[in-house]
């Protein structure tokens, strides 16, 4: 329902300043042109899309997630402590981490979504449920794959060469975002 | 910097492939399975980008798109951030998709290795669908109270967008 609001507005948006700009012509050729455009993108990103959904699919299956997932262990128990008592919640929490590093999307939402229901208690968030979904909506990832498919597509010679920024940017994003949470936990009425 | 990063992706994939062999998995047919999904993932995302890439070209020939720059833009110099991507960082949040189409688009019109190129695509691979992830964690968990969640997270999401700003200025 979001989405049909979205478009509205964007159209009627689009309209009312064409109007104003006196740009119609551009506004009219511009419909067919948006199309055409998501169907050279489609195509150009399915290749690499392809490849890592292939890869993903390998290291979830070999237990190199599951490796990972064990070194992240005590890193999470600091921001988890109900980890240290509920062994499950610590299968899920790392399982979902993990997945979202490597960008496993698929994997991770059905992870954070178990570990979320065995965190909640009644009606009202727990600090420890703010955290993992704080943690989730950061996005802390190793290879952004779908970014880098769609450089690619756009002719990037080097569409790695972002990741350096990423990590950086992905770390003091949920760095932040946790010490936010962390301190209004402190102050927020249960 | 470039080295390791030209590196990376190869050592990657070798890595997994011989761990799977090690491990007595047969990582080609893993492989052949994974991709038919993310082929199939792919293809779910035609009609979404088609609508959204109609949508965001329409707003870009309607001046749009330069007014809503030019209108933040005040806010967005302050703290280092392109102005052009300012229908990315408000759409980013609410529309995985959208701003999926929003930053293809900005890549295309300034140019994959811009400046304004790069921001785009840090920012899109190092935030996340804020509003979506919410609404499915606390609806999976029967949340109704969600207390400062969505503050935490939008400052999360506020941080992320400096940085990417600030890296792709400081690295390249």
């Amino acid at each position: 329902m979001v989405m049909s609001w979205i478009w509205v507005g964007i159209l009627l948006l689009s309209l009312v300043f064409s109007v104003i700009t006196g740009n119609s012509s551009q506004l009219a050729a511009a419909v067919g042109q948006g199309a055409n455009s998501a169907i050279t993108l489609i195509l150009s990103l399915a290749g690499s899309m392809c490849l890592w959904s292939g890869v993903g699919r390998v290291m979830e299956k070999t237990g190199i997630m599951a490796g990972l997932s064990r070194l992240l262990r005590p890193v999470l128990g600091r921001i988890f402590p109900s980890v240290k008592e509920d062994s499950v919640l610590a299968g899920y929490l790392s399982s979902n981490v993990c997945a979202n590093v490597l960008g496993l999307g698929n994997a991770a939402t059905p992870m954070g979504i178990h570990a979320a229901q065995r965190l909640a208690r009644g009606s009202t968030a727990s600090d420890e449920l703010c955290r993992l979904i704080v943690l989730n909506t950061a996005s802390i990832q190793l290879i952004p794959a779908n970014v880098a498919a769609i450089r690619t597509g756009l002719g990037c010679a080097t569409p790695f060469d972002i990741l350096p920024a990423v990590w950086v940017t992905s770390v003091c994003s949920a760095g932040l975002g946790l010490l936010v949470a962390w301190i209004l936990g402190k102050l927020w009425r249960k | 910097m470039e080295k390791i990063t030209d590196y990376l992706i190869p050592i990657v994939l070798l890595f997994t492939a011989a761990w799977a062999l090690r491990k007595k998995e047969n990582p080609y047919e893993l492989m052949l399975r994974g991709g038919e999904e993310g082929l199939r993932l792919c293809a779910s995302l035609i009609p979404t980008m088609i609508f959204l890439l109609t949508a965001v070209a329409m707003l870009r020939a309607s001046g749009a798109i330069e007014w809503i720059s030019t209108f933040f833009a005040p806010v967005f110099r302050f703290f280092g951030i392109p102005e052009q991507t300012a229908l990315l960082v408000l759409i980013r949040p609410i529309s995985g998709s959208a701003a999926l189409a929003v930053g293809a688009e900005l890549m295309t019109q300034y140019g994959v290795d811009s400046p304004v190129g790069r921001t785009a695509a840090v920012m899109l691979g190092s935030t996340e669908t804020t509003f979506y992830t919410i609404s499915v964690y606390f609806g999976a968990a029967g949340i109704r109270k969600t207390r400062y969640t969505l503050i935490a997270a939008l400052i999360a999401d506020f941080v992320g967008f400096f940085m990417a700003s600030l890296t792709v200025r400081l690295f390249f």
